[in-house]
Parts: C-alpha cells; sequence; structure tokens
C-alpha cells in the first residue's frame, strides 16, 4: 500500500438495519477501515436514519442486534457522522430518537462531544462532492 | 485509469455482477488497468465452482474466471461474508472444521482490508449492487 496516503472515505447508509444484512455488513467494513487511518465520515439517509435509532430491540426477529457496536465509534476515531435532516423529517424522527454517539477530543482533555451532526439534504451532497471513495450500503 | 470494483450482489438473482463482468471486460479493452474486483455481501456467491447454470445461459462464475485468467485479475472474496453464506477454499474449509471446500479456480478469500486498501490506492473505486 502506498505509504501516506490520506484519503475521505464516505460510507453511506441507507437502508433499515434490519431485514437485510447491509447495516451489518457496512458497519464492519467501517471498523475494519478505521485500522487505515483515512479521514472517514458516516452519512445515514432514507431508511438508514433507522440504523442509529435508541431502543433497538431484535428478540422477536433472531437476527443480532449490532446497535450497539455505533456507540464504539467514537473509540475507533470514527466521529464525524451526518444524518440528513429531511430523512428524519419524512420519517416522524428526531435527534432525540438517535442514539447519543459520541467520541473524546483528544485535543480538548478527552472532554465527551458529540459525533452526530443533523444537515441538509443540500450539505449532504456538498459531502459526497467533497469524498474521494465513497461506499454505498 | 487504474479502477477497483466491488461488487454487492450475487449471481443471477441480481445483474449487479454481470455488470460489474461487462464494465471490467470494456475497462480492460480500453486499456485501463482493473487493480482488484472485491465480492462483498451475496456478492461472494459469485465464486463458488459448484454453480450450475442452465446450458443456454451465461456462467457468471467461470465468465469471470475465465477473465481473471486472461487478464491477470485479483478477485477476492470478503472472508467474513463468505464463512456466512458458506463459501471455503481448502483453508478455510480445514480451519472451520469443513468437509469439503467450492471456491472457484482464480479467486482468493481474504479480509476486508482489501476493500479499503483498493479504496486508497484505486483511481476509482466501483461499487455494482443496490
Amino acid at each position: 500500500m502506498s505509504e501516506g496516503t490520506t484519503k475521505q472515505f464516505l460510507y453511506v447508509n441507507r437502508k433499515a438495519p434490519h431485514g437485510t444484512v447491509y447495516a451489518l455488513e457496512s458497519l464492519e467494513v467501517v471498523l475494519i477501515g478505521a485500522a487505515f487511518e483515512q479521514d472517514v465520515r458516516l452519512a445515514f439517509m432514507d431508511d438508514g436514519v433507522f440504523q442509529i435509532m435508541k431502543g433497538q430491540d431484535t428478540t422477536g426477529i433472531g437476527s443480532k442486534n449490532f446497535a450497539p457496536t455505533y456507540k464504539a465509534l467514537g473509540d475507533y476515531d470514527v466521529n464525524k457522522i451526518y444524518v440528513e435532516k429531511e430523512s428524519l423529517d419524512e420519517r416522524g424522527l428526531t435527534e432525540d430518537d438517535l442514539m447519543p454517539l459520541t467520541y473524546e477530543d483528544e485535543d480538548d482533555d478527552w472532554a465527551e462531544k458529540p459525533s452526530i451532526k443533523i444537515v441538509s439534504r443540500a450539505e449532504m451532497a456538498d459531502l459526497i462532492d467533497s469524498s474521494d471513495v465513497m461506499f454505498n450500503f | 485509469m487504474k479502477f477497483a470494483i466491488q461488487i454487492n450482489e450475487g449471481p443471477y438473482t441480481h445483474e449487479a455482477s454481470d455488470s460489474a463482468y461487462q464494465f471490467t471486460k470494456a475497462a480492460l479493452e480500453s486499456g485501463h488497468e482493473i487493480m482488484r474486483v472485491f465480492f462483498y455481501h451475496d456478492g461472494v456467491n459469485n465464486g463458488t465452482r459448484l454453480t450450475t447454470p442452465p446450458q443456454d445461459d451465461r456462467h457468471v462464475v467461470n465468465n469471470w474466471a475465465d477473465l481473471a485468467k486472461e487478464n491477470d485479475l485479483d478477485l477476492v472474496l470478503c472472508v467474513a461474508a463468505a464463512q456466512r453464506r458458506g463459501i471455503a477454499d481448502a483453508d478455510e474449509s480445514k480451519r472451520n472444521g469443513k468437509d469439503a471446500d467450492n471456491i472457484q479456480e482464480g479467486f482468493r478469500i481474504s479480509g476486508l482490508g482489501q476493500l479499503i486498501e483498493a479504496g486508497i490506492e484505486a483511481d476509482r473505486l466501483l461499487v455494482f449492487g443496490d
């Protein structure tokens, strides 16, 4: 691998957490990718916003509840998480319905800070435009 | 240009693998480089040699294997995705205590790091799937 290459990676999550495996296997790519010291950003839009909702319980469907793993993203230095406002609005959700994902800022005496930023659809387009590598799950 | 390809869907149910194949073939014919083809999600099912389509249909798995042989392509199946879906080479089969393997010659099994590395090294990463 070429040493020292840093690219803007954007993981776009558009699907509901359960029903298909895409959300889980996307998260696995993010966790592995975190070891590569790239500039990583996560985006949640469309039904993808359900992936980071509070209070998920998969007991009734027998599949793995991987929602708690999102809370570990901060420890992997994945702390730029963008959620599209229009997608929340269209589903009757607000930021309060989402898990409070945070990270500890090493440049600010390890203060705990929110990783989630709510952005407009237009801002999301800019994020996509400014990325070098985009994974769409 | 140096391309990397990601395929997220299995053969026959979805056209993703066919489209990726056609793109890869056309890109190579135009003198571009395909540095890696990475199979993820159900895409790992493109790498089993047990695939037996009707004779009047295309053979998606063999198409990839033949193209790889002619062009020295790097066809990589994600190990975690492959384990979930029962795709194994001899080593994986042994390691997991299975009685058989089914990987098609020309494919190899490796980790997700290969996908990230492809994203870093290629000029463009193209993702085929929904």
